[in-house]
């Protein structure tokens, strides 16, 4: 099915998927865009990307993704969401009863730092990563509560902003907006360890 | 660990994040519920619609802040505003009211004929128009994170969006294929930053994102635009003015993430009711063409 080279899929229904595309490709790998779910079966590991959580779910439900994204996951392949992708991926959304794939054990705060006025860059130290990193937070989201087989890999100011439970791994920042692609890597490895034992 | 405000990153970052979706006009709360249930990836706050503007004359402002204000609560996606450009001022209320974009807009009365706002300034991203690569050029130079083409707003005909986007294509990929020492003569010729002909000639495309802007009024009218290249799509008259808002907006919004499935334009746009009606640009009388405000 996937072929030597790995290939990471990139949700395409709306946000910034050129750019994850770019930085897969930057990498060697093979990077495509999902714009129908059986797209899905072509792929080693998906990103949902940042954009608005709500757009993505309204195209999710028309063209028929709920179920299939959902089935990816319980097939323990490898999912990252960043950003408004993090939102789609939470069990819980703080002060909304709707949340979207439950695929990871973690209630969101939406846009948590604030408005776009608020946005912000900084220096972030991440478990796993030997130097920090230049995160983009843009009208971002922070995890208000993690479940305990979360694994916290990142904090800023106190609050969580990037964890993994399995093969789920969520930010709340923008990899793909900058040059660096050590958070990519992460990702990557989680894919490479799926295939060792799906072989 | 320190956090930094307002990077060229974080403004431009936020347009990336509206990539291959639509913006629609609103003027109050329901319209904005409605357009955030269709999709919307932001509404833009108005006291009236492009084609009301025209409609009504006289002088066109920055809305009442009772308005945004309104919008900014009913929904969670981002809002945006307009305001008259050079107007300094309102630009500022805006952004102090927590707006997250700012529409530097032609549509309304220029407060300023010589100087537009220097956009590098504020916090707040800004979009601008344009119609040709030195337009865009110029207003990246002030600072503007997102661009989108003028077209020609209020009348729900697409061809100046459509001459706006193919001109600015053109001249991109005229300046990306120029030698080194060719830039400097183009950055004359079209009144650009040098600087910022300098990085598309070594990206390859605007630093920006640019969206299309100015007469979309259908499904495939959306789909035109993105087929054109543009990175999603601004909707000012055409959702509200329409027979159906509802299904318009969904309609769009679905056209502008499968512009290339014709099959299924031709199925969303089925039935829809009808489109707002549109204006013949040559009927408009100089002063009325919004797009040459501005330069």
């Amino acid at each position: 099915m996937a072929g030597k080279i790995t290939t990471i899929g990139v949700l395409g229904l709306q946000g910034a998927v050129e750019e994850h595309i770019k930085q897969i490709e930057s990498i060697g790998l093979h990077g495509i865009v999902v714009k129908k779910p059986e797209q899905l079966e072509q792929i080693d590991g998906l990103i949902l990307p940042g954009g608005e959580s709500t757009a993505m779910r309204k195209l999710i439900d028309q063209y028929g993704f709920l179920e299939p994204l959902k089935q990816f996951s319980d097939n323990k392949k490898p999912i990252f969401g960043t950003c408004a992708g993090m939102v789609l991926a939470a069990n819980k959304l703080v002060g909304s009863e709707d949340s979207h794939l439950n695929i990871i054990d973690i209630t969101v705060k939406r846009n948590g730092f604030g408005r776009q006025r608020d946005s912000f860059e900084a220096e972030l130290d991440i478990y796993g990563i030997e130097k920090p990193i230049t995160a983009v937070f843009i009208r971002a989201p922070y995890i208000d509560k993690a479940g305990e087989n979360v694994e916290v890999l990142a904090k800023f100011e106190e609050k969580i902003v990037a964890a993994k439970q399995d093969h789920i791994l969520v930010c709340a920042f923008h990899p793909e907006l900058t040059a660096d692609t050590r958070f990519l890597k992460l990702f990557v490895q989680m894919i490479e360890d799926y295939k060792q034992i799906a072989v | 660990m320190e956090k930094i405000l307002g990077t060229e990153t974080v403004k431009r970052g936020m347009a990336h994040m509206q990539k291959g979706g639509v913006i629609m006009d609103v003027i109050n709360a329901e319209q904005a519920k409605i357009a955030e249930a269709a999709g919307a990836v932001a509404v833009m706050a108005l006291e009236r619609v492009p084609s009301d503007i025209r409609a009504a004359g006289g002088v066109a402002r920055m809305a009442d802040p009772r308005i945004v204000e309104e919008v900014l609560n009913a929904v969670s996606i981002p809002v945006m505003a307009k305001a008259r450009i050079g107007h300094i001022v309102e630009a500022r209320v805006l952004e102090a009211m927590g707006v997250d974009y700012i529409d530097e807009s032609e549509v309304l009365t220029p407060a300023d004929e010589e100087f537009h706002l220097l956009k590098s300034d504020f916090t707040v991203p800004f979009v601008c128009g344009c119609r040709d690569l030195g337009e865009a050029a110029r207003r990246i130079g002030e600072g503007a994170a997102m661009l989108r083409t003028k077209g020609e707003p209020g009348t729900g005909n697409i061809v100046e969006a459509v001459r706006h986007m193919r001109k600015v294509q053109a001249q991109v990929r005229k300046v990306t294929l120029m030698s080194d020492d060719e830039i400097m003569t183009e950055a004359k010729i079209l009144g650009a930053p040098y600087e910022v002909l300098k990085q598309i000639k070594k990206e390859g495309k605007l630093p920006v994102v640019n969206f299309a802007a100015g007469g979309v009024a259908t499904p495939a009218d959306a789909a035109l635009m993105m087929e054109l290249g543009a990175d999603g799509v601004f909707v000012g008259s055409g959702i509200f003015k329409s027979e159906n808002p509802e299904k318009f907006a969904s309609a769009i919004v679905q056209a502008t993430t499968y512009f290339n499935d014709y099959d299924l334009i031709g199925k969303l746009s089925k039935e829809l009711g009808n489109p707002m009606k549109g204006i013949e640009i040559s009927k408009l009388a100089a002063a009325e063409r919004m797009q040459d405000r501005g330069w």
